[in-house]
Formats: C-alpha cells, structure tokens, sequence
C-alpha cells in the first residue's frame, strides 16, 4: 500500500478499519454493532471470569483431541493413498468428497451416533479438519523424487527406514501446509460443533451472548476465536517458512 | 565342478559379474530384454552402450539389484542377486541426493544405513568429499551446488560405502560439456586408486571409449548383446593425448558405424 509516495505497513489498513468500525459503533446507533473500544473493554473483563475460562477450557480440549485424532489418521491414510494406487482408488472418491462436503449437515449425525457432549464437539473437529491433512500429506508422498527411495532401498533400507528416512521429510512442507489448514478448519469444528450442541463451550456462549442481546460479548468473543484461528496458522506458516529452502529445491 | 575350474585358469581376469539369460518384460508388456548373456570382468570398466530405449538402465538395475528380471539371473562371485547388497555401489543418473540433507550428511547416508557410527562415518565422508574435489562444501546443502558438484556427491557416496562394484548410470546426462569433460578425467584418475569394477551406462560414444576398457553394444528394443568391444584404450598418456589418439578415434568410428545400422 502507498499513501502519498510512501510505503504503508499494511498493518495500518488495520487500524482504517478499526477506526470505521468505532466511529460506527458510536453514531450509527445500531444495537447489533457496539463501538469497538466496548468490545475491547467487554473481553478484557470477560477473560478473568469463571465462567469463560470453563468454556474455553472445555473447548480448547475438544479442539486438540480432534486436531490430535486428525493427525495421527489423516498422516498415515495421506501417506497410503501417495504410494499406493489401490488404498488412493479405495480412499480418493471419499477424501474429494468430504473436502468440498457441506460438513456441518453431519454433525447432527454425530449427535444421535455420540449423544449430545464432548465426544460429538470431538468428532466435528476431527471431521472439519482431517481431509486437508490428508490431501497434503497424499500430494507430498506423490511429489517424492522416485529416485530417493530407490537409492535408500539401494543402499540397504527396509520399508519402515524409507517411511521415515526419506518420504516423511521429503513430504514434510505439504504435510505442514496440510497441518496448518486443518488447524483453521478444526477451529471451524469446534465452533460448529458447540453451536449445534448449544450447551458446551463457546457454543453456550455464542449462543447465550446472542439470545439475549448482549453483544459487547459476542463481538469480543468472536474477535478471540478469529485471532486464534490466525495465530495457529501464522505459527506453522513459520515453521513451513524455515524448511521452505528444501521445499522450493525438488 | 572341474569345468568351472578349468574356466578360472584360463581367463586372465576374474569373471566378478555373470549375467545369464537375462529378459525383462514390464508390466504394461514391453520387452526391454531378451536373453542377455555377459561377462564383466574384475577391476575395469566396462560401459553399455546403445540407442535410448534399448535396456541398458534396466540391465544395469538387475545387476544392481533393484529391477527382478523375469527370466534368467546375475551372479555376483558366483553367488546369485536376490537384490540389492554391500558389493555394489550405485550413481544414480538425477543424483538422488537428499534435498534436506547437507552433503555430508548424503554423502554418510549409505554407510548411516549399514549403521557406521556418526564419528567413523562422517570422517569417512569428509574424505571422499575431498577426493572428489568438494573439500570445503560439507555442510553445503545440494540446492548450493551446481549439478556438477552434485553429481561428485553421488559418486562420494557411492565410493564411501566402498563396494567392489561401483555402478553408475548416465552420470554425466544432466550435466553440461565442459564439466563432463574434467569429471571424467577425473573420474578415471580416481578409479586408477581406488581399483573397483565398474559398470557404467551412457548414450555417448566418445565417453564410453574414453572412459571404458570394454564397451558393450546393445541392440534396440528388446535389447540384447550386440557386441563386445576392447577399447584398447592406453591409460597411460594424457586425456588429450587420449581424445587425439588414433586408436581411440578408429574405436569410436567403429562403433558409429554399427550404431548408424539402428537409426533406419
């Protein structure tokens, strides 16, 4: 961005709008949008109570079970479908399916299957998040220079020392671009799963906060997740960025 | 078997790989080989030679190890491949070096394999890294080096685990002319020290009788033994001495003469 000659950081379109947003809240008078400045005030008193470090705990607990669960199957069924045509024919049709799926029409499912709790909040986790994983990690094996683990196999490697010698780190840029989307789709899990429970977590919230008008609340609440859901992925967007010297070199 | 003693005393050199009968048909149905006999003898290099497509990779990674033929067998001393194993060396044609890796660590990875302490395999490494005129590069990563230097890395590698047979296809392919030249000069100055047999697979003429003792014609597709040609080579003068001798220069018109009979 440039403003008169100068390059603007482009942080500063931040505070544009931030400013816009504030000016609003203050004269627009619409109940539904609260000065900025509110919101702000409102989620720093709100972050000490008991009330919402409960929900956040119960949630950031659903949140890395399933994005745990995601990892552990989606690794190994990505790396399958790379190196074996018959496991992708098995798989593929069903991984391209739930990648574009409307996913939140399933998680009723999970209800009646799971009941109304935390194993359901779980599984919609685990369900948002693992298809990403498990097209990157696929993509990642399939980009492996053939060459890499005939020249291990060569030089004496069993199949369990070429996994890990050679195509987990020849895989690893996809498999970290596939963990950082699955890490934003899994805060969609989350939310989505507790707003269709409606009892647990930020869920209760989201909704207690929106039935009853209250939205200082609601806004500062959705800001936290928003920022979360951006800091995870900035996080492993470093880590990605650190090995990117060998990922561009293939 | 008196036969096969008879047979030692009467060749020279030592038969180190036998190649019997060898056909490799591959699953979509093509005939790479058929019925390939041959004969390398210990201590020299021997080169395949052929049109593109006629097998000579495929037939070097039966002998390696890593391709099974479906007819016929490579013995190595008289013992058959069953895959690949600590005698045999192999430099692959696109380097397959380890992007994430630095070039001591690729150069170690064999001997990592067999389980060489990291101390003993590393100084290992470091001096092959030498001989191949890399000292100085250890801890570069392959994307630093020029594709010449990183084909001297997969030759390090393959020297290091110190294998009898030092197997190597097209390793000058992807590399342009002038660096060909110098690494294979200085290719053959290391093999004179280093005494290992070695199979070497290229698509040039000039290269396998410049860098051969035998050259091995294959046929086109299903490739089979031509013909065997002693190069005659005499190692002991200069490399441009070598390229403007008159016997280097017959030997590579001769074998022009039968390539020429497969480009119809």
């Amino acid at each position: 961005m440039k403003l008169f000659g100068r390059q603007i950081p482009i942080v500063y379109s931040l505070f544009l709008w931030a400013a816009a947003w504030e000016l609003v809240g203050r004269f627009a008078g619409i109940a539904v949008i609260p000065p900025l400045s509110a919101v702000f005030a409102t989620g720093a008193e709100m972050i000490p109570t008991e009330k919402f470090q409960a929900a956040m705990a119960v949630t950031a607990d659903a949140y890395f079970k399933g994005l745990v669960l995601s990892v552990a199957v989606g690794i190994p069924m990505g790396f399958l479908m790379g190196v074996s045509k018959t496991v992708d024919r098995l798989l593929g049709v069903w991984v391209n399916i739930f990648v574009s799926a409307p996913l939140t029409a399933v998680v009723p499912i999970f209800m009646v299957l799971l009941g109304i709790g935390q194993a359901t909040v779980v599984a919609s986790v685990f369900l948002f998040s693992i298809w990403a994983i498990v097209l990157d990690t696929r993509a990642g094996v399939k980009h492996v220079n053939p060459s890499l683990p005939e020249m291990a196999r060569f030089f004496g490697a069993g199949p369990w020392r070429i996994f890990h010698r050679i195509y987990l780190p020849a895989a690893l840029p996809e498999v970290l671009a596939g963990i950082r989307l699955g890490l934003i789709r899994a805060v969609k899990g989350v939310v989505i799963g507790q707003l269709l429970i409606a009892i647990m977590g930020i869920g209760e919230l989201f909704e207690l906060y929106s039935s009853n008008f209250l939205f200082d609340e609601f806004w500062a609440l959705l800001l936290m997740v928003f920022a979360f859901a951006f800091a995870t992925a900035e996080a492993v967007g470093l880590v990605e960025k650190r090995i990117e010297y060998y990922a561009k070199t293939r | 078997m008196p036969q096969a003693v008879l047979k030692m005393i009467q060749t020279p050199a030592e038969m180190i790989v036998e190649v019997d009968g060898i056909a490799m048909r591959y699953e979509g149905g093509v005939q790479a080989l058929k019925g390939v006999d041959l004969k390398i003898p210990a201590g020299r290099l021997t080169s395949f030679l052929g049109p593109s497509g006629c097998g000579k990779t495929t037939l070097l990674k039966i002998i390696a190890g890593l391709l099974v033929p479906t007819e016929g067998e490579v013995r190595i001393r008289g013992a058959r491949v069953a895959g690949p194993g600590p005698d045999r060396a192999f430099v692959f044609q696109d380097f397959a070096l380890m992007p994430w890796a630095t070039v001591i660590r690729n150069v170690a990875f064999g001997l990592e394999l067999r389980g060489v302490a990291k101390d003993a395999r590393h100084e290992i490494a470091r001096k092959y890294i030498a001989e191949v005129g890399l000292a100085g590069f250890e801890e570069s990563y392959p994307h630093e080096l020029s594709g010449g230097m990183r084909q001297r890395v997969g030759l390090a590698r393959a020297l290091a685990v110190d294998a009898d047979i030092l197997m190597m296809d097209e390793p000058f392919a992807s590399v342009d002319e002038q660096t060909r030249r110098k690494f294979q000069e200085d290719l053959l100055e290391l093999l004179a020290k280093e005494r290992k047999t070695v199979i070497f697979v290229t698509h040039s003429i000039e290269e396998a009788v410049y860098v051969s003792d035998q050259v091995v014609l294959l046929s086109p597709r299903p490739g089979r033994v031509q013909q065997i040609i002693d190069t005659e080579v005499d190692r002991s003068k200069t490399p441009d001495e070598i390229r403007r001798d008159k016997n280097y220069l017959d030997r590579v018109d001769e074998i022009w003469a039968i390539l020429k009979t497969y480009l119809r």
